[in-house]
């Protein structure tokens, strides 16, 4: 296992599966009445926020208690750094304090690679979203709701996701969640597509080992999962789309387009959507849609980056797998 | 002023010759010179150029000389075997008034380690609204002849048609840096493959050469002679060869890191490769030397940026932008371009010293070697192998993008109007 966890393309696919199995095991305690596992007891880890994320920021720390860990939260709002500390001194003196591992949220991508690589701290990173570069543990997160819904929960373990086809509509341009999930997803041999307008396709999209389409309707037959990204409305502004209906038009999934999938198809969202403009509520709200147990997965997920990271002494679950078959 | 004999060099890269300096000028050129009362430098091995000029330098004083002064600047000048430099005018106060561009011109005649030719600003602030003051900065002490908003494009077509105009009253010339600035918002590395994955804000090569045509398009217009700031792009090598081929009187540089060094770098996310324009892809790294090497680039300019540690000891976006490259020019020009066999000696003295020179009108240099002309002279040793340590530098700042990089040759001595600034690499 790696040091850090920084990016989506550096895990290889025994990597990813040993994460995605891991955080089976970590899943089975969320069942359980007393849902805490001892296996970080005595370990500080710092989230460090640079960039508001609340449901991100609640999902490290849910899931670092989980695991026993002392938790600090940094958030960079009135703290050193709106005083105009650099990142360097902020998680050097973070580190002072005995901080064993760092989560990092910054609104700069490669932010977390710079603190992993520049000499300015010894901590595992772990990278929690930086600018528009990656997003790893979602990708880990919807990657593990993928398998589960399309392989199976027992089914899955041990399993890569060959062959699933997936797709990815809305604003790549602007997405760690897109960047990241290609990564991944490529690794674990699905086939990706990626739907948008253009305009919020990057130049050098071509390099990224996927298949890109303008047209969402002639993809939606062929997908076993499709993910909608948020679109942020502000965009409208910057001429990327030209009103708020048009997009949804052409890009949105209401119920009428979700009947276009394969009847095993599921739709995955990274959150938090904005109903009305990429999903409707009429598709966000179906059986299809596994928007809160994402949000339930990404726990688990993120014990388990926590758990093989910071190499926790203690077994990670208290039951050998064996007996639950 | 003593005499000194330089014995044995080889004259732009061509025959061993000896070179006799008395006083301020170069007194003979030839073989088995003597000359009982000079100082003797043997130089077997070595090739004697011009003393090198660059037309895009950025000393920083007045304001930042927390990253560099006049003085530093120009030692560092000395040291990488440059006798004149431009010095770039987004300064704080800005170079746009006689009274600023007179105090740099002066610093630099009391520094003694080069000449300091300022550059003045096109507009009032480098805003881009409103014509600065060209007409006095030329009548100054300093007489400014090179005008440049550069770090900024004067991006509105009639205020930099109306400065090509204007500054032909005196046979001045605008130095555009070229970026069109509604497409480059946010951007922070080159547009393409590797900014796509990073998630870093692209800076698309259109936004350099859309302006570029539209430069040389205007120049050909009113009449006047434009000149490129740090070409980048294979598509603006294309731009200036076609202008060129019309008759157009545009000249154009390109900096020794735009020659050697491509955006995959930035894959390290290290600031100290932050550069504008950006690191491009090897595509565009061959064109430019192609260019350089036909003479659709005309020169070779630093752009030397000094930037203290803390601007770029943090993430990319927080980074500033720029390299310093005074002490490492030569080095970087003589691997890309010399042992790749695509210029001479004689070409690296006229794309470094004899065109730059005449792009800025430096009187004295960029001269001949030869007898009776300004003893403004640097000899380097060509098979010198060495890593690059940036402690070693003379200028303040320490953003060198080739840190324990393997350059070829060293600059042994630098002469200013025959007074030795550099001696066996060390500053005199």
């Amino acid at each position: 296992m790696m040091r850090h966890l920084i990016s989506a393309a550096d895990l290889t696919r025994d990597d990813a599966v040993l994460i995605l199995d891991t955080a089976e095991e970590m899943a089975r305690v969320a069942d359980r009445p007393i849902k805490k596992l001892p296996a970080l007891r005595g370990r500080t880890i710092c989230n460090l926020f640079f960039e508001d994320s609340t449901r991100t920021r609640i999902s490290f720390e849910a899931a670092e208690k989980r695991l026993s860990a002392d938790v600090i939260n940094f958030a960079a709002k009135g703290s050193s750094v709106s005083k105009g500390e650099s990142l360097k001194d902020t998680a050097q003196t973070l580190e002072a304090m005995g901080v064993d591992a760092v989560v990092i949220r910054h609104s700069a991508s490669g932010a977390p690679y710079r603190l992993a690589t520049s000499g300015w701290i010894d901590a595992p990173v772990i990278n929690a979203g930086d600018g528009t570069h990656q997003h790893p543990t979602q990708a880990l997160l919807d990657a593990f709701t993928m398998r589960r819904r399309l392989v199976g929960r027992d089914a899955g373990l041990g399993q890569d996701l060959a062959g699933k086809r997936i797709t990815l509509v809305g604003d790549v341009l602007h997405s760690r969640v897109a960047r990241s999930n290609v990564d991944l997803l490529h690794t674990l041999g699905a086939e990706v597509t990626l739907v948008a307008p253009p305009t919020l396709i990057p130049v050098g999209v071509e390099a990224w080992p996927c298949e890109i389409s303008y047209d969402l309707d002639s993809v939606l037959p062929k997908s076993d999962a499709v993910m909608m990204l948020r679109v942020q409305r502000e965009r409208m502004n910057a001429a990327f789309f030209p009103t708020e209906r048009e997009y949804s038009r052409r890009y949105g999934l209401d119920g009428h387009r979700m009947a276009k999938m394969p009847e095993h198809a599921v739709v995955m969202h990274p959150g938090p959507m904005v109903r009305g403009m990429e999903i409707t509520a009429e598709v966000a709200d179906s059986d299809r849609c596994t928007v809160v147990e994402q949000v339930a997965n990404g726990v688990s997920i993120r014990m388990a980056v926590l758990y093989l990271l910071l190499g926790g002494n203690e077994p990670a679950a208290a039951h050998p797998r064996t007996e639950e078959n | 002023m003593s005499k000194i004999l330089i014995r044995g060099a080889k004259v732009l890269g061509g025959e061993a010759q000896d070179v006799l300096i008395d006083g301020e000028t170069i007194a003979a050129v030839g073989t088995g010179l003597a000359a009982e009362d000079a100082t003797v430098i043997e130089a077997e091995g070595q090739i004697l150029l011009p003393g090198l000029v660059d037309l895009h330098t950025h000393l920083r004083e007045p304001g930042r000389e927390d990253s560099e002064t006049v003085l530093t600047g120009t030692r560092a000048a000395a040291s990488g075997g440059y006798t004149a430099v431009f010095a770039m005018a987004n300064t704080f106060p800005v170079a746009d008034t006689a009274g600023v561009v007179e105090q740099v011109y002066r610093l630099g005649k009391e520094s003694g380690y080069c000449d300091v030719q300022p550059i003045g600003a096109v507009t009032v602030g480098l805003e881009g609204k409103k014509l600065a003051e060209l007409g006095a900065m030329h009548d100054s002490a300093a007489g400014v002849t090179v005008f440049s908003d550069d770090g900024k494009c004067v991006d509105d077509a009639v205020i930099m048609r109306r400065a090509l105009e204007y500054v032909k009253a005196f046979g001045g010339v605008v130095a555009q840096h070229a970026q069109e600035p509604r497409l480059t918002e946010g951007a922070q590395m080159n547009e393409g493959v590797v900014s796509a994955e990073l998630g870093l804000g692209g800076w698309p090569a259109v936004a350099e050469e859309s302006i570029i045509a539209r430069d040389v398009l205007l120049a050909e217009h009113v009449g006047s002679r434009v000149h490129i700031c740090h070409l980048s792009t294979a598509g603006s090598v294309e731009i200036v060869r076609w202008a060129k081929s019309r008759g157009i009187d545009v000249t154009a540089e390109v900096t020794p890191h735009h020659l050697l060094l491509t955006d995959e770098l930035v894959r390290s996310y290290n600031p100290v490769y932050k550069v504008n324009p950006p690191l491009r892809t090897e595509r565009d790294v061959h064109a430019l030397r192609e260019a350089l090497a036909d003479g659709t680039i005309d020169i070779v300019a630093t752009d030397h940026a000094p930037h203290p540690h803390e601007d770029k000891d943090c993430e990319w976006a927080a980074a500033a932008m720029g390299m310093v490259g005074l002490e490492t020019a030569l080095s970087v020009v003589q691997q890309t371009m010399v042992e790749t066999g695509l210029l001479d000696w004689a070409g690296v003295a006229d794309r470094m010293s004899v065109k730059p020179a005449a792009i800025g009108r430096a009187e004295g240099h960029g001269r001949p070697v030869s007898a009776g002309e300004p003893a403004n002279l640097t000899l380097v040793d060509p098979a010198y192998r060495g890593l690059v340590d940036p402690a070693g530098f003379a200028s303040r700042s320490r953003n060198t993008p080739y840190e324990g990089r393997e350059l070829p040759g060293r600059v042994t001595h630098t002469f200013l109007r025959g007074r030795a600034t550099l001696v066996d690499g060390k500053l005199a």
